[in-house]
């Protein structure tokens, strides 16, 4: 390893800017003759719009135009889509209703968009919306899926009868019976999976600027992967074609999923900056991201596992009903199929898995893939399961996980999945040793006489990262591929950009790509740059989510380096008149092995370029792009064990310890890979202690503002002991796995199973809030 | 935020009159309330008459029988006077768990007062600690200040100047705090005069605002230890009920933070 190579914790290029204030967002992009949009929104759930009067807006000063939802229908602008084809059980394909961007005749969820002003300033747009008039006539709202789905309930859209979008199963119904009949024990449980709200720092915010005389569009937009932005606005959307509009995502502060789909809003901008003739400006404020930003998790499930008589599992049964929300978001019906019940396996042999999955519509805002998405819900379920299932079978937990883990790959699970790699021998034994499993019974006792209820918690999961190959997602339904790609450019002068198709917003990819380029070149990261977030910069890409942006867009730009070492090396072997083969890399030099010839990189770089002396027949110019798709998922794994104590007089909870022990494959930049675990325990832990989506009965989002949905703060979490134990992934030529998303989808059932643990009751749903847990305690 | 004509005064008087010229003006201390109301578009005074750079209302001085500290002191002067955490340790605790930093350098005693959020710190202190409330007009016992949820007996125009906390023997505060805002879920002041007399208020519990807790008040008075509420009851009934706490959840934490707030006062 060089000092900045592979495995340096090199510090972050990309934080002086944005520690500096000089991170250049959406919101910062200002252009002459601006307008500002402000959205008019439903307050009700659930209602019919049977008009909407602007005029007094539109004589105010300063409004350009107030336009609605029907003028969106004339103007056959596309109705959102869902990107992924589910098929129910009886073969029957998902049950999709209409989502145009704004409502021209019914709303579904409270703050669903039915009208928009457009005006000189952004306070002048807020005045105007408060002027228009939208006559609402009330209609019955269900804003849970246990009421969606009852006999009789308000039905949100004739394409989906009984308010179900699909009924779907995986794994094999009649093997599972067969091993629920041989069971020397069977465990059930039921749990909710609570909603959250992704709340990235940046809320979401567009600017959209239409050149009439070019007929082309620029889209500067908060997403994480602009090339599908741009596809589905010109694909689908028919807003403008794809050569005639240009995406941009500049630097975008986090998204953990919610910036993955093209929302009404960014719609709305680009359309409205063609109809008013002038920029288009949105910025989102923090209410607005409450009530529209795709929610995450939200299920209801019954699990059953049977046991033989030596504590083996012979089966698992899961059904599952997934709120979906009003509409079908993005990459909605994927998230509880292929990316949860998939997962269902998690660490252990189990011979057979069938689960089903209810896709429910609710008058609530639109589900999808949250940090995460599916695998924390898969996660949760099968790691509350084995605790539950230990105390019931009155085994430790850890030896009745130990008792099931597979430790033969490749491993098939029943549920399609083909994990390559794993040791979960070695992340469990690492992280009981990090937390003196051994010693715990005694520090119970003592805690005990202090009056506190001690407990600990396991949780051993895995995930499937870098969603892959192409093919292979095609067959369950993507609409899209999943691949990635690269462009590597070596500048005359010898320094280096890399082109990539995946998107940064916090997670560090200006450093650590770098660190890959100086790995095999040995020049300092200093010398490269990362270039990404601009359709008409980067040749195509899928962008960032389910932690593939190493995993795939590093494979990538191994693939494109290859190529451009391989005609480096054909040039610096005729330079220095040697033989191709006897070329060797070395800390920016190419040198002929054995001897003390050697020629810098700059040089071979000006050679390319100037192509004066080039091998005969060879183009001139050091520049090659490489697409990669992958031949499979990659499988990080790990163990976290939490150890914390309960109040039993206020049922609050603080923590004594968190280890966790990740197997992400090779790490990059260990520092970025700490960082990224820290971010996805504290969500994980979030979801598990305070953080919850409340509708009441009608519909309305109780938990609208940080006032009442409780974000993690530094001070509720503990201070992380990390370790990793490696096994390097065989399916891509760095040997890394992905480490975005672990901690979400781990860390919450380690507390829970620690509460549980320490109340000595297991019935206990997320988030754990003092008073639930009180309650646990008390009764 | 709509538009408002801002006016910083130099003196009560200044704040008063400029108050009284205004259609629709409003009183701005901190601006940890009112900002954020104004800037959702919640509120729309025409005027805004800033206090907080009143000389006379900043600052914290010792009395022949208290300590009294003026209406615009920010609580984190609050939380940090040696005078206060000398006379009245409860009440520097108190300040030094209101929020967070920001809010502490910049809300202050009156605003909080003013605005009786049901759920803020202040009013338990000044229940409990038989505090007197000083304005431009009068002096408003604490028992008549507190009407219920955001209501007080100020009458419109009325500044608070000061507020005068008698000496007290003891005094202990002890907040659980709402996991999402960080205001009081549930709080209990406790406080003992040097003569004996003890009383208890409680903020975020009760449907009517910060509330004296009687039969708290009668099992310390006999006897002065957290073990003396083991088996006190408080009634859930007329407790507020949200999704952070349920009545009876709440009407557990007044009996649980008033003993650990008997322990924080020795
Ligand atoms: C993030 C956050 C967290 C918070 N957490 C807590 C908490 O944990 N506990 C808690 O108790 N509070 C909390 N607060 C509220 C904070 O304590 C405020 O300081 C307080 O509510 C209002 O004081 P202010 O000086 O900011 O008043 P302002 O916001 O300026 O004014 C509030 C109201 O009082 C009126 N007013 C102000 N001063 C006077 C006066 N001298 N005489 C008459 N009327 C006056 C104003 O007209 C206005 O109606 C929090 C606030 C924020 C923003």
């Amino acid at each position: 390893m060089g000092v900045e190579g592979i495995g340096a914790s090199v510090v972050r290029k990309e934080d002086r800017r944005f520690i500096t204030g000089k991170g250049r967002y959406v919101d910062d992009v200002k252009l002459v003759g601006m307008t500002y949009a402000h959205f008019i929104r439903s307050p009700h759930a659930h209602a019919k719009v049977k008009g909407i009067d602007s005029s007094a807006a539109l004589k105010m000063p300063g409004v350009v135009a107030v336009l609605t939802g029907q003028q969106i229908v004339d103007d056959k602008v596309g109705n959102l889509i869902c990107g992924w084809a589910i098929t129910s059980k009886d073969g029957s394909p998902m049950k999709m209703g209409a989502w145009p961007a704004m409502a021209p005749e019914t709303v579904r969820f409270v703050g669903q968009a039915v009208a928009v002003v457009i005006a000189d300033t952004k306070n002048l747009a807020k005045d105007a919306a408060e002027a228009v008039v939208v006559d609402y006539e009330e209609l019955p709202a269900v804003a849970d899926v246990r009421s969606a789905i009852k006999p009789g309930a308000v039905q949100l859209h004739p394409e989906a009868p009984g308010n179900i979008i699909y009924d779907w199963h995986i794994g094999d119904e009649a093997a599972t019976k067969d091993a629920f009949s041989k069971a020397a024990n069977v465990v059930t449980l039921e749990l909710t999976n609570n909603r959250l709200v992704p709340n990235a720092m940046e809320p979401r915010a567009a600017v959209a600027d239409y050149d009439a005389a070019e007929e082309h569009y620029t889209l500067w937009t908060t997403s994480q992967n602009p090339h599908v932005a741009r596809l589905v606005l010109s694909a689908f959307y028919n807003i403008a074609p794809e050569h005639k509009l240009r995406v941009i995502a500049p630097d975008v502060g986090g998204g953990f999923g919610s910036k993955i789909y093209i929302y009404p809003e960014e719609m709305v901008a680009l359309w409205a900056s063609k109809k008013v003739g002038r920029p288009v400006k949105w910025t989102g404020d923090r209410s607005e991201a409450f009530l529209t930003d795709a929610h995450g998790r939200d299920h209801i499930s019954k699990a059953e596992m049977a046991f033989d008589k030596d504590n083996k599992i012979l089966g698992l049964r899961v059904k599952t009903h997934a709120n979906f929300g009003a509409y079908m978001s993005l990459f909605s019906s994927a998230v509880p199929t292929y990316l949860y019940a998939t997962l269902l396996s998690g660490q252990y042999v189990i011979p057979a898995i069938y689960a089903e999955v209810v896709a429910v519509y609710t008058n609530t805002t639109p589900v999808d893939a949250y940090r995460g998405a599916g695998r924390p819900e898969a996660s949760y379920l099968l790691e509350r399961m084995m605790e539950t299932a230990a105390r019931q079978l009155k085994v430790d937990p850890a030896e009745l996980r130990k008792t099931n883990f597979i430790t033969q790959f490749p491993y098939q699970t029943p549920v399609i999945m083909a994990y390559d790699i794993g040791n979960f021998h070695a992340s469990i034994d690492a992280a009981m040793k990090a937390i003196d499993y051994a010693g715990f019974p005694a520090r119970k006792a003592k805690a005990k006489a202090d009056g506190k209820l001690r407990g600990i918690g396991l949780s051993c999961y895995i995930e499937a990262c870098g969603i892959a190959p192409s093919k292979a997602v095609g067959s369950l339904g993507a609409g899209v591929g999943l691949w990635e790609s690269a462009e590597i450019r070596v500048n005359p002068v010898g320094t280096i950009e890399v082109l990539t198709g995946t998107h940064s917003h916090g997670q560090g990819h200006e450093t650590a790509f770098a660190q890959i380029i100086s790995e095999r070149l040995g020049v300092p990261i200093s010398q490269v740059s990362i270039v990404h977030g601009d359709t008409d910069k980067v040749q195509f890409g899928m962008g960032t989510y389910g932690s593939r942006s190493i995993a795939v867009g590093g494979a990538a730009i191994v693939k494109a380096m290859e190529k451009v070492e391989a005609k480096a090396k054909k040039i610096a072997a005729h330079a220095l008149e040697a033989s191709e083969s006897d070329i060797v890399i070395e800390n920016g030099e190419f040198k002929v092995t054995g001897t003390d010839k050697s020629i810098a990189l700059p040089m071979v770089a000006l050679a390319a370029y100037t192509a004066h002396n080039l091998p005969d027949g060879m183009e001139p110019g050091l520049k090659e792009t490489a697409f990669y798709d992958p031949t499979n998922f990659t499988f990080p794994a790990g163990a976290y064990i939490c150890e914390l104590e309960v109040d039993p007089g206020t049922g609050k909870t603080s923590f004594v310890n968190f280890v966790a022990a990740d197997d992400f494959g090779r790490l990059i930049n260990p520092m970025i890979v700490e960082g990224q675990v820290h971010g996805g325990l504290a969500q994980g832990i979030g979801q598990a202690l305070l953080e919850g989506v409340v509708y009441d009965g009608t519909g309305q989002l109780v938990t609208a503002s940080f006032m009442d949905y409780s974000m993690p703060r530094a001070d509720d979490l503990p201070s992380f002991k990390l370790s990793h134990t490696t096994t390097l992934c065989p399916g891509n030529p760095l040997g890394v796995k992905g480490c975005g998303e672990a901690g979400a989808i781990g860390a919450s059932a380690a507390v829970i199973n620690a509460i549980t643990d320490a109340i000595g009751n297991n019935k206990l749903e997320m988030p754990a809030t003092p008073d639930r847990v009180w309650h646990a305690i008390h009764g | 935020m709509y538009e408002t004509t801002y006016h910083r005064a130099s003196s009560v008087d200044d704040a008063a009159a400029a108050f009284a010229k205004g259609k629709d003006s409003k009183f701005l201390a901190g601006g940890q309330t009112l900002l954020p109301v104004m800037k959702q578009r919640l509120a729309a005074p025409s005027d805004v008459i800033d206090l907080s750079k009143i000389k006379d209302m900043i600052g914290i001085v010792p009395t022949n029988n208290g300590i009294e500290i003026k209406g615009a002191t920010t609580h984190y002067d609050v939380a940090e006077s040696s005078d206060v955490q000398k006379a009245i340790p409860g009440l520097a605790y108190l300040a030094s768990v209101i929020g967070d930093p920001a809010v502490r350098y910049r809300g202050t005693i009156g605003g909080s007062l003013a605005n009786n959020d049901p759920a803020a710190d202040y009013p338990a202190a000044v229940l409990a600690l038989n505090a007197t409330v000083k304005t431009n007009k009068r002096t408003i016992p604490a028992d008549d200040f507190f009407k219920g949820l955001f209501a007080t007996a100020l009458e419109d125009g009325e500044i608070i100047t000061a507020v005068s906390f008698p000496v007290t023997a003891k005094s202990g505060y002890a907040k659980f705090r709402n996991p999402a805002s960080r205001f009081a879920l549930t709080a209990v002041f406790v406080a003992r005069s040097p003569s004996g007399e003890v009383r208890v208020a409680a903020a975020g519990a009760s449907q009517s605002g910060v509330m004296r807790v009687g039969a708290i008040e009668s099992a310390l008075t006999t006897n002065w230890s957290a073990s003396a509420l083991d088996n006190v009851k408080v009634s859930a009934s007329g407790m507020l009920s949200d999704i952070h706490g349920t009545a009876d959840y709440r009407a557990n934490l007044v009996r649980v933070m008033a003993q650990r707030a008997v322990i924080a006062a020795g």
